[in-house]
């Protein structure tokens, strides 16, 4: 079975991200960049059912800037087979990067897709359900554990309140949440191996895909910063300023 | 609390702009390693080196190395972490391609052991030793050597050790008395050797010690002594692990620092006689012993850099919590946290700036090693072969004694609760405190500073390398970032003062080599604090490129801005140092012993 695994380059989760000073966005210049964690859960999730013999062949691909080549890296150390780089210096939303997702599949035929549940940057939470959507294949989001059998699959997701397990048929859109595996740390000759295997970069207009933002970013601020906390005199006292101060009651 | 992160961009910045990795790529050998290939390399390492041996760290020196009944347990989650390492593949980084190494050159393996080094040395030590028997068998060994062990020792399932101190034979190796008997086609080995570090342990499937001992009508001194690979447990003939050899940890160090590294007393032939195979020709034990030592010397010098760079980490994250004090003039208002003080300021300082500029020493010797292993011109080889002799002794004896200055800065900034264990700060400036001891102490290397390096070839190569210093003299004057061009009469004095201290090494070595004895130690340190100094300004220039071409702001300006501070902090104590040397001799030697 091919598998076919979406990535994303984010900001590291161990640095603190700041505000730019015009406040069109977050600072990404100069600043350390890493793959989104729930997607290094996806890569890796895809590399132990090739372990097991599931999988045939896994192949990443990313859309973004030409530095994305880093993070397909990254994927292929871990054990992915290839890579696709879909270069854009455009700031994608999901619905551009699961239509770009889209062309790449018909073209690929993977019987399994492996997203992230959601990148740590913009936290959308929306890639892969589109990407099922247009593709019209079932989904199964926030996956903590899939097992291909045949023509289906059976799934476990976290939802509210416990575990749902679903049987779906394939092909089909997984997304992976935190607790579906503890990734691998990447080895070194995998490091090294990684550097020869086939990465492709092509460009959305080759795909036919209009990858134009729809939405535009008005304004991002940091959270205000919380005030020191005042002590009160008793129940009469905090019921009136939640009333006339806070206005929440 | 803190936790280690890899200082990624300053190794980057100080591999490709500073020693520049376009040189070492550009030799044929190393023209797989691309910046992107160094800068994966460096990424994992750094996330292995934060997420796995820096907790261990704390654990290591709680519990320290534990004998029972002859056999050695490591603290816990160390086999474990052992595991991971060899398994990732990190400890064969350097090692040879034909036995299943990586092939890495010198400058990347450098980089990635000061993470090692930095998240915790006592562990680093173990892979350390087992690059230097790795290294012991491709200069030396015999095919038949190097295919029993070689292979084995790239991956890490067998680890190393260097035998060479004896209780009467420290600095003076040529009072060994280990004894080596031939019996067929290999030898018999008793002795007692002491301070073996991880002599015993069960991290691994075998320990291969490396030993120095006499065969039987060896001559006195230096030149009877040989090399012997004995092994931990003795070979089947299929080369898997047999029985115990005739070799044991009869007890454990209890040391100041290092807890988690056993540093064993290891006994040979108390039976029998421990089986031995000689590596390289008889009585050439020390030759051997003496290449490998530089670059053990280069290596424990980087482990100064780590310790300095993690005791940095540490008080600087306690500086940026911890809230003392109002800002100096202000009577009211908010308290600040202690980064606010000019004075913790400027400790922090003094801690970075010497960090960055051991680094750029230690990594510039790393390079020069590469081009005199690897260049294909042979007079090129020859030329940085030169330089890295004349460096080796400066990075291990300056940048150790600067760690251990370092780290108990780091403590003077965590106050009182510096002094507490549970800080954290006294680990580092407890474990930097053997890097200025052992591999030959300061004083040590300071001797072959003015003498094989300078005194026998009277300056040679250091006046190549005090030429190449005032060309940099000559760019920073008139430099078009004033921060920079400010710092040029400083700098001139200092290299002034190199050049003045040199020439009195070199003239009264010949005649008076006690007086030169007696100053060395100030001499290396000078030589430390100008070429750090070099290094600096050289960084500080090339940021300045790099800024006005769109670089990294943050990084570049921090860049220019902590050579400047070097050069007005740590470089005025150059003048001083060369006063020391060439009018201090004399008062060294004018007192009798019983005036003590």
């Amino acid at each position: 079975m091919k598998v076919l695994v979406g990535v994303k380059r984010v900001v590291d989760p161990n640095v603190k991200v700041r505000v730019k000073a015009d406040g069109s966005g977050v600072e990404t210049a100069n600043i350390k960049m890493a793959i989104n964690p729930f997607c290094e859960i996806a890569v890796e999730q895809a590399v132990r059912m090739k372990e097991a013999g599931i999988v045939t062949e896994i192949l990443v691909v990313t859309v973004g800037l030409p530095q994305c080549q880093e993070t397909l890296r990254t994927a292929m150390a871990m054990g992915a087979d290839r890579g696709i780089l879909v270069e854009t210096d455009v700031d994608v939303q999901p619905l551009a990067v699961a239509k770009v997702m889209k062309a790449i599949i018909a073209k690929e035929n993977p019987q399994l897709v492996i997203m992230g549940k959601q990148a740590v940057d913009n936290d959308c939470n929306q890639t892969g359900q589109m990407v099922a959507a247009l593709m019209g294949w079932p989904q199964a989001t926030h996956i903590s554990k899939v097992e291909p059998a045949g023509d289906h699959a059976e799934v476990t997701r976290e939802v509210d309140g416990g575990l749902e397990t679903l049987t779906i048929k394939l092909p089909a859109v997984v997304t992976a949440d935190l607790r579906l595996n503890e990734p691998r740390y990447v080895t070194l000759p995998n490091i090294m191996k990684a550097k020869k295997k086939p990465l492709e970069v092509i460009k959305p207009d080759a795909l036919g895909v209009d990858v134009t933002p729809r939405l535009t970013t008005l304004k991002v601020v940091e959270p205000a910063k919380r005030g020191s906390g005042v002590k009160l005199a008793d129940v009469a006292e905090l019921v009136n300023k939640l009333k006339n101060e806070a206005k929440v009651i | 609390m803190s936790t280690y992160a890899a200082p990624l961009k300053d190794m980057q910045f100080v591999i490709e702009e500073l020693v520049g990795l376009a040189d070492i790529t550009a030799m044929p050998v190393c023209s797989e390693v691309t910046a992107d290939l160094v800068e994966a390399v460096l990424g994992e390492a750094g996330k292995f080196a934060a997420e796995v041996l820096d907790p261990l760290n704390r654990i290591g020196d709680r519990q320290g190395a534990q004998l029972a009944n002859g056999k050695v347990t490591p603290p816990a989650g160390f086999a474990a972490a052992y595991k991971q390492f060899t398994e990732a593949g990190w400890n064969s980084l350097s090692g040879p391609t034909d036995f299943g190494g990586q092939g890495l050159p010198h400058i990347v393996a450098m980089a990635v052991q000061e993470m090692w080094n930095s998240a915790n040395m006592a562990f680093c030590l173990c892979p350390m030793l087992t690059s230097g028997v790795i290294e012991a068998l491709k200069l030396r060994g015999s095919p038949e050597q190097k295919k029993l062990f070689m292979g084995k020792l790239v991956t890490g399932e067998w680890s190393g050790t260097m035998n060479l101190t004896e209780p009467q034979a420290g600095s003076d190796l040529s009072a060994v008395r280990t004894q080596a008997r031939p019996e067929g086609d290999h030898f018999r080995i008793k002795g007692t050797k002491i301070f073996i570090t991880w002599g015993e342990h069960d991290m691994s499937q075998n320990i291969v010690h490396l030993v120095l001992a006499r065969t039987p009508d060896a001559p006195e001194g230096v030149k009877g002594i040989s090399l012997f690979i004995v092994p931990k447990f003795a070979l089947n003939a299929d080369g898997s692990p047999g029985g115990r050899n005739d070799v044991k940890c009869v007890s454990i160090e209890h040391k100041m620092g290092i807890h988690a590294s056993p540093t064993c007393v290891m006994a040979y032939g108390e039976g029998e006689g421990a089986i031995g195979y000689m590596i390289g020709a008889e009585n050439r034990g020390l030759e051997t012993m003496f290449i490998m030592m530089n670059h053990a010397r280069l290596g424990v010098g980087l482990e100064g850099v780590a310790l300095a760079e993690r005791a940095y980490q540490h008080a600087l994250d306690y500086a940026r919590t911890r809230v003392q004090g109002r800002a100096i003039g202000q009577k009211s208002g908010d308290r600040v946290t202690i980064i606010n003080h000019p004075d913790v300021r400027r400790m922090l300082l003094t801690m970075k700036s010497q960090v960055e500029a051991m680094r750029a020493l230690a990594y510039t010797a790393s390079a020069a090693l590469d081009k005199a292993h690897h260049h294909p011109d042979e007079a090129e080889r020859k030329r940085n072969q030169a330089y890295v002799d004349l460096l080796i002794p400066i990075v291990k004896g300056w940048c150790t004694e600067q760690s251990i200055d370092v780290a108990s800065t780091g403590m003077q900034i965590h106050g009182g609760m510096g002094f507490i264990e549970e800080t954290g700060a006294a680990q580092y400036l407890r474990d930097a405190r053997i890097t200025a001891i052992y591999e030959g102490t300061t004083g040590i290397q300071a001797a072959d500073l003015v003498g094989r390096k300078i005194g026998y070839e009277k300056g040679a190569t250091a006046a190549v390398v005090i030429a190449q210093m005032r060309a940099t003299a000559k760019a920073l004057a008139g430099h078009a970032h004033a921060d920079i061009a400010a710092q040029h009469a400083a700098f001139v004095r200092a290299v002034d003062a190199l050049a003045a201290a040199t020439q009195w090494v070199v003239d009264t070595f010949p005649k008076d080599p006690n007086a030169v004895a007696a100053v060395s130690v100030p001499y290396l340190k000078l030589w430390g604090i100008v070429a750090g100094g070099w290094l600096m300004a050289r960084a500080a220039g090339i940021a300045s490129v790099k800024l006005a071409a769109g670089g990294d702001p943050e990084f570049c300006k921090t860049k220019i801005a902590t050579a400047r501070f070097y050069i007005e902090h740590i470089l005025p104590q150059a003048p001083a140092l060369a006063e020391e040397v060439t009018g201090g001799a004399a008062s060294v030697l004018a007192m009798s012993d019983a005036q003590f």
